[in-house]
């Protein structure tokens, strides 16, 4: 399969996770963490905070390297090639000082494509296409992530990561971006998204998984998480208790 | 009082009548500072972003060396240049000594670990910034540089301006390596310094207005430029 890059891209799924540990200042942030992530749809990971779950995509966009385990992507250990076929939104977006369009552009000719037109395009998906000639460190919370979803997606990433993207948007900048990513989910990209947000996990999630203390307490289909959650943990988190 | 007056009358008379002696000395004093501050950011720019990119042992020493040597005596390092050019020194053969070029090496001493040392600061506030974001592109290291220069441009300018600030009104090394010889090594500061304790008081007020003009305009131009990326949400 080649994108509008010509890159070729290679299968990447499932990502099998195995036993992977990670400890920092003496503290065990991921604690034999193993799952397989599969295919199809939306993958959210949920938990209380300081459960790892940030600290977990990081370990599988290759951000952070685990003490122990491995990561594999369609048996392959994750390499530059793999992380190139992926994206990820960052909870507070990394904005570089140029325009709205320079900094999707940037991303665009990291991968050859040099179209300012395409750039046009994905600003227009994202409600951004009239920002084009703005500074972009001038843009609202919404408009900033926006954007970083419109360099996310402009890639035509095989995964798209997403950390906690849409915390402290307002209504209408969560319902772009949903709509989006149900739209390239639809087209066969595999997302996978950090989310306290229980709502959005409902309306977005195929399966979940919940950490808690750095493990993983659980990994279900998500109606019947939300159904019949089978931890404590997780009980007590739908719940809306104070998870300890 | 007079003698203030007249002095001030003659100053802005030769300012007007574009006097040869001062034109000289300015054009002197402005070619050696653009050549150090030149000669500073090819050598301090790379180290400064090395410095600020890559992290080693003994990176945080490196920098706390360069730091103190912003405030490097202007004299001292005069002394030392002067003892490595001079005809028993072992540069002495070179024969630069009391020439422009030994005022060129001075401040561009001076001036190199300014550069270093605030260029350093610039590009690590934003590496800072960019890294994950990079990384998680997958960015190739030059292309990361790049995009840090293009992107701290205008704090980049107001380094590069605070380094010919600081050569252009150097007066403590370049007396002593270029020996203020007329129409050789003068230059606005050395003159002054001469002029004043000459008792010619027109031409060294003359010369010192040009000076201030000058420090001024660089500093109205770091606050342009300051105000500029700030507009524009550059900073």
């Amino acid at each position: 399969m080649s994108n509008q890059t010509g890159m070729v891209q290679r299968g990447l799924m499932p990502i099998t996770v195995q036993n992977i540990t990670l400890t920092l200042n003496e503290r065990m942030l991921i604690d034999d963490l193993s799952c397989i992530i599969k295919s199809d749809g939306m993958s959210v990971i949920m938990g209380p905070n300081g459960a790892g779950k940030s600290l977990f995509m990081r370990c599988l966009h290759g951000l952070a390297k685990p003490d122990m385990g491995q990561i594999l992507y369609a048996d392959t250990p994750l390499d530059p090639l793999i992380r190139q076929q992926q994206s990820l939104v960052f909870q507070t977006p990394t904005i570089l000082r140029r325009t709205v369009l320079a900094n999707l552009l940037f991303v665009a000719r990291q991968r050859g494509i040099d179209d300012p037109k395409i750039s046009m395009d994905y600003l227009a998906q994202l409600q951004l296409d009239h920002l084009a000639q703005h500074p972009a460190r001038l843009l609202s919370g919404g408009e900033k992530q926006r954007l970083a979803l419109a360099r996310a997606l402009i890639i035509n990433p095989a995964i798209l990561f997403l950390d906690e993207a849409t915390s402290n948007l307002d209504p209408a900048s969560i319902e772009t971006i949903e709509t989006n990513l149900q739209s390239v989910s639809k087209q066969g990209m595999k997302i996978i998204l950090v989310t306290h947000d229980i709502g959005q996990a409902k309306r977005l999630a195929d399966d979940v998984l919940f950490l808690h203390h750095g493990k993983l307490a659980e990994h279900s289909p998500a109606k019947s998480f939300f159904q019949k959650p089978k931890s404590g943990a997780a009980k007590a988190y739908l719940a809306g208790k104070l998870v300890l | 009082m007079p003698i203030y007056s007249e002095s001030f009358a003659a100053a802005f008379g030769l300012l007007a009548s574009s006097d040869q002696d001062l034109m000289e000395i300015l054009a002197l004093s402005i070619n050696v500072s653009l050549a150090s501050l030149v000669l500073s950011c090819v050598i301090g720019l790379p180290i400064g972003a090395f410095l600020a990119m890559r992290h080693f042992p003994m990176r945080d020493f490196l920098v706390g060396v360069f730091n103190a040597m912003m405030g490097l005596p202007p004299v001292v390092v005069g002394l030392l240049v002067y003892l490595h050019l001079s005809r028993s020194g072992p540069f002495g053969w070179l024969g630069l000594l009391y020439t422009p070029q030994a005022m060129v090496i001075a401040q561009m001493i001076l001036i190199t670990p300014i550069i270093i040392a605030l260029s350093c600061q610039v590009l690590e506030d934003l590496h800072e910034d960019y890294k994950d974001f990079f990384d998680s592109l997958v960015v190739p290291k030059r292309t990361a540089l790049l995009a840090y220069i293009i992107d701290a441009r205008y704090s980049l300018m107001t380094v590069i301006l605070a380094g010919f600030g600081r050569a252009i009104s150097e007066v403590g090394a370049v007396i002593i390596v270029g020996g203020n010889i007329d129409h050789l090594t003068r230059v606005m500061t050395t003159a002054i310094a001469l002029e004043t304790s000459k008792g010619e008081l027109a031409m060294a007020l003359a010369l010192g207005f040009i000076l201030l003009a000058i420090s001024l305009a660089v500093n109205f131009l770091v606050q342009w430029l300051k105000a500029s990326a700030r507009r524009r949400a550059y900073v």
